[in-house]
């Protein structure tokens, strides 16, 4: 799943310009990630602030 | 709510397309989803002094500097200098953007435009595979615009093109990623906008220096996306900071990514243009767009009421748009991305040898393309794959 840390997102949207499954959204401040997600990683290595991660589901 | 054209995004790009629909007598609504128009800054504010005064007159209150040339360093701390009329778009004046991105939605608005803020695009209203404007939500309100044509001017998280099936995607090495600091140091040069090369500090990219007047300056740090890593942009720029700018104090920090991806396949679909970062229009060598934008936001709004004059919105309709801007800002980009594809590969070896074969020449009247032609003679080797592009 990926996760977003609020305290160091810049709001950028360099994370939504890359993803291939238009899954990112920026709402002025704040980043939303919808079930489209694939898990790709490109928005985890190109984030400048390093907010963004994926983490493994635990279920 | 119904018009001629929706405008997405109230950058340099949807300013300059509502400003100029709006001037030739269409009815144009422009969205911009923050509720501060140009901030946060994604920015270096760096612009050329001829080629900004050939579209809007320069206005004091959103000049912050004016410098008088750049200075690019190899890694080996060699440098050049070039003259501010032969550094490319991104020299000459650094702008205040919060104000410049405002004073020219402001013109768009006396123009005519009606220009809303806190108001985000959602989609594309579809009928039989056509749109007819934009879904919208302003101020936690949904409603619809209709509307024959909607230019996406939404800048690099661009969706608009999407929606339409034009797929603007960046791969990772079609972005730099970026940060950048507002400092205060008294090691500042006021006077030159200076470029930091090498695979250690900027791998694929450059850190910049652009004054901002009395030893204020935009720090910034570029990296190729397919180099970088997450959080590096922020990093490394720390660190740069820390080695050659000890007293810097810092005011301000912006993040972003820029696309250097080149022209892409297409700018258009049936009811949708693309203008500025949305369109990939940005400088794969320098990174500059705003210049890039206003004329493709221009070319747009132009589009649009020829479009809309014509009755003709379709995607053929729409091609005069295509050919304008690829014939015009077109080519420079599509010449940058190649030498970008090659200039990010060069080692610090490789950008040292270069450098120092220009020490010895007098480079302060020429611009890129001369330079290029001088290092070419001395650099064979190193530049032979560029041999087209130059000779
Ligand atoms: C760190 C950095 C440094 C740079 N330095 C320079 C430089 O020195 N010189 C230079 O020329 N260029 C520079 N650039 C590039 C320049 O900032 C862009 O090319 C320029 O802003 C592009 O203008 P635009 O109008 O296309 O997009 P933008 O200025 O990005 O504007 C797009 C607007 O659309 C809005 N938007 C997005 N989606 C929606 C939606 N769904 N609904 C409503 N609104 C939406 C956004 O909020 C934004 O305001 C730099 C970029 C970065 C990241």
């Amino acid at each position: 799943m990926l996760t977003i840390d609020r305290y160091k997102c810049g709001y950028c949207g360099a994370c939504v310009g890359v993803c291939p499954a238009c899954a990112l959204e920026l709402v002025e401040t704040w980043l939303e990630v919808s079930d489209d997600c694939i898990e790709c990683k490109r928005c985890t290595k190109i984030c400048p602030a390093g907010a963004l991660a994926l983490m493994e589901d635990r279920s | 709510m119904k018009c001629d054209v929706v405008i997405v995004g109230a950058g340099p790009a949807g300013s300059m397309a509502a400003r100029t629909a709006a001037q030739k007598g269409l009815k144009v609504v422009m969205l911009e989803k923050r509720q501060e128009i140009g901030d946060p800054v994604r920015c270096a504010e760096g612009v050329s002094k001829a080629s900004l005064a050939r579209l809007v007159n320069p206005d004091p209150r959103w000049i912050a500097a004016e410098v008088k040339g750049a200075r690019i360093y190899a890694p080996d701390r060699s440098n050049v200098v070039m003259s501010e009329d032969r550094s490319g778009n991104e020299v000459g004046y650094v702008l205040e953007r919060k104000i410049f991105d405002r004073a020219l939605a402001m013109d768009a608005a006396r123009a005519g435009a009606q220009v809303m803020v806190k108001a985000r695009a959602l989609g594309l209203l579809m009928k039989d595979g056509h749109p007819y404007g934009v879904k919208a939500m302003r101020f936690g309100e949904v409603f619809d615009i209709q509307a024959p044509l909607v230019i996406g001017a939404d800048g690099v998280e661009s969706k608009v093109g999407r929606w339409a099936g034009i797929d603007t995607a960046l791969k990772p090495q079609d972005i730099e990623v970026c940060a950048q600091f507002l400092v205060h140091s008294e090691l500042l040069d006021d006077e030159y906008c200076e470029f930091y090369f090498g695979n250690q500090i900027a791998p694929g990219g450059y850190v910049w220096s652009f004054p901002k007047g009395k030893k204020l300056a935009n720090l910034g740090i570029g990296i190729l996306g397919s180099r970088s890593e997450s959080g590096a942009p922020v990093r490394l720029l720390r660190s740069f900071m820390e080695k050659n700018l000890p007293d810097a104090r810092v005011l301000e920090m912006d993040v972003g990514g820029v696309p250097v991806s080149g022209p892409i396949e297409s700018t258009t679909a049936d009811g949708v243009i693309l203008a500025g970062d949305a369109a990939r229009q940005s400088d794969p060598i320098t990174g500059g767009g705003i210049l890039n934008a206003m004329n493709a936001g221009i070319m747009a709004g132009e589009m649009a009421a020829e479009a809309l004059a014509r009755g003709d919105t379709s995607k053929e309709g729409l091609k005069p748009y295509e050919d304008r801007w690829r014939a015009t800002i077109g080519k420079q980009i599509a010449k940058h991305y190649e030498l970008k594809e090659f200039l990010v590969n060069l080692s610090d070896d490789d950008l040292n040898s270069l450098s120092s074969s220009l020490q010895s020449e007098d480079i302060s009247k020429m611009d890129l393309k001369g330079m290029l032609r001088v290092l070419f003679r001395m650099n064979p080797k190193i530049l032979w794959e560029l041999r087209h592009l130059i000779i």
